[in-house]
């Protein structure tokens, strides 16, 4: 399951590293702390976050993750993208929150749960 | 779902509000950061979280939510166990993940929660 | 301040104390409950808890010496009032700005510092006030109309 089916199955907004849709996603992680994200996500995870901080770029590329999706649907501040853009990590976006994108990234990368 | 059929999806253990297992959970909200938590203008929703600072359950006091489920094996101390005790408010506690509890509720048909929009301008 | 009726308006005065996330938060709850012992209804204790409950964390996290959180109840007023003696507040305009935030890296582990405090305050209000100068302190004023709450109402904010 590449970024790219992701965007297109969720609806994403694509706001920052389109040109990384291609990348694997090993699975998601969802949280805000960034010092449990170094902790406990794995390289290629899709991390989905209301954080809007720009150290969410570099947490992202330190822990390998195939991507962050942004819930909450307010669009990151400039310097956040242009980071994004420059770490090459993918920024999407989605206006709903956290619970429903977890729900349904979850159905679509763990199929078999009832 | 109820408190008790949560718990069970999640191989979660109840901490607190053994007599309150049959309080439905339909709507959750996920989220570690507090003042997102604040923001919630839905009454009678479920937060799950990892954020096991003292501060968690006094929030969920202040906003009526229902129940905290507590993920990734993060298990708040004891006092504030006894605290949401107090005030009736249940804890689940859970070695999963945020994302795989998600997953799972939202599976079981639980919903999201209404917040006012993230970072919109006020007045 | 308006003339007392029945028993005129109710004082509530909660000291929070700099830098101790321990018992921060618990003014708030506490707040909220002694509120509703006033008859204040649920919403609006509610959406007065919301507020102790941001400025009072802003005490914990920002504060120099901490501060005062005043709660006046009358019979169709809350009125808010939070006081602390600094630092003060650089450019308010940028700390009202959703997603800002000074919060050191402590504070944002504990899952404060979203930049999102200042906003709830203002979202939760019916008049919302905020002096800060430096060195002298900060001084917010929120006043919530009992029972009255229009989401959509019109929110005036004044800053000095």
């Amino acid at each position: 399951m590449t970024l790219r089916d992701i965007v297109r199955q969720l609806g994403l907004e694509v706001v920052a590293g389109a040109g990384w849709l291609d990348r694997d996603v090993s699975g998601g992680f969802s949280g805000d702390l960034l010092s449990n994200v170094l902790a406990a996500a794995r390289p290629g995870n899709l991390w989905i976050t209301i954080q809007r901080h720009v150290n969410v770029v570099g947490v992202a590329q330190v822990a390998g993750l195939s991507g962050v999706l942004l819930a909450g649907g307010e669009p990151p501040a400039a310097v956040v993208l242009a980071k994004a853009e420059e770490m090459a990590i993918p920024i999407l976006l989605s206006r709903d929150g956290a619970f429903v994108l977890a729900g349904r990234l979850h159905r679509i990368l763990v199929p078999d749960v009832r | 779902m109820n408190l008790h059929e949560v718990s069970r999806l999640l191989d979660g253990s109840i901490l607190t509000g053994s007599r309150r297992e049959d309080i439905e959970i339909d709507r959750a909200y996920a989220v570690d950061l507090l003042s997102d938590v604040l923001a919630l203008t839905d009454e009678r929703t479920t937060l799950i979280t990892g954020n096991i600072s003292p501060q968690v359950v006094r929030v969920a006091d202040i906003l009526n939510v229902i129940a905290i489920i507590f993920v990734r094996g993060k298990r708040p101390n004891e006092s504030a166990i006894s605290y949401a005790e107090t005030l009736g408010i249940p804890i689940i506690w859970t070695e999963k993940t945020m994302f795989e509890t998600c997953g799972l509720m939202y599976a079981n048909g639980v919903r999201p929660c209404k917040n006012r929009p993230m970072a919109a301008p006020e007045g | 301040m308006q003339e007392p009726t029945h028993g005129g308006p109710r004082r509530l005065v909660h000291h929070v104390r700099a830098g101790d996330i321990e018992h921060g938060g618990l003014a708030s709850a506490q707040i909220k409950r002694q509120l509703s012992g006033f008859g204040v209804a649920p919403q609006d204790a509610r959406r007065a808890g919301i507020i102790a409950f941001e400025a009072e964390m802003n005490l914990v996290v920002y504060s120099t010496n901490g501060g005062t959180i005043t709660v006046t109840v009358s019979e169709k007023l809350v009125d808010i009032e939070v006081a602390d003696e600094g630092p003060g507040i650089e450019d308010i305009d940028l700390a009202l700005t959703p997603g800002f935030s000074t919060a050191p890296p402590w504070a944002r582990e504990l899952g404060f510092g979203a930049g999102m405090g200042l906003g709830n305050i203002q979202a939760n209000a019916d008049w919302f006030e905020i002096h800060s100068h430096i060195g002298s302190g900060t001084r917010i004023l929120c006043r919530i109309e009992r029972r009255r709450h229009d989401a959509s109402g019109h929110r005036p904010t004044t800053r000095t």
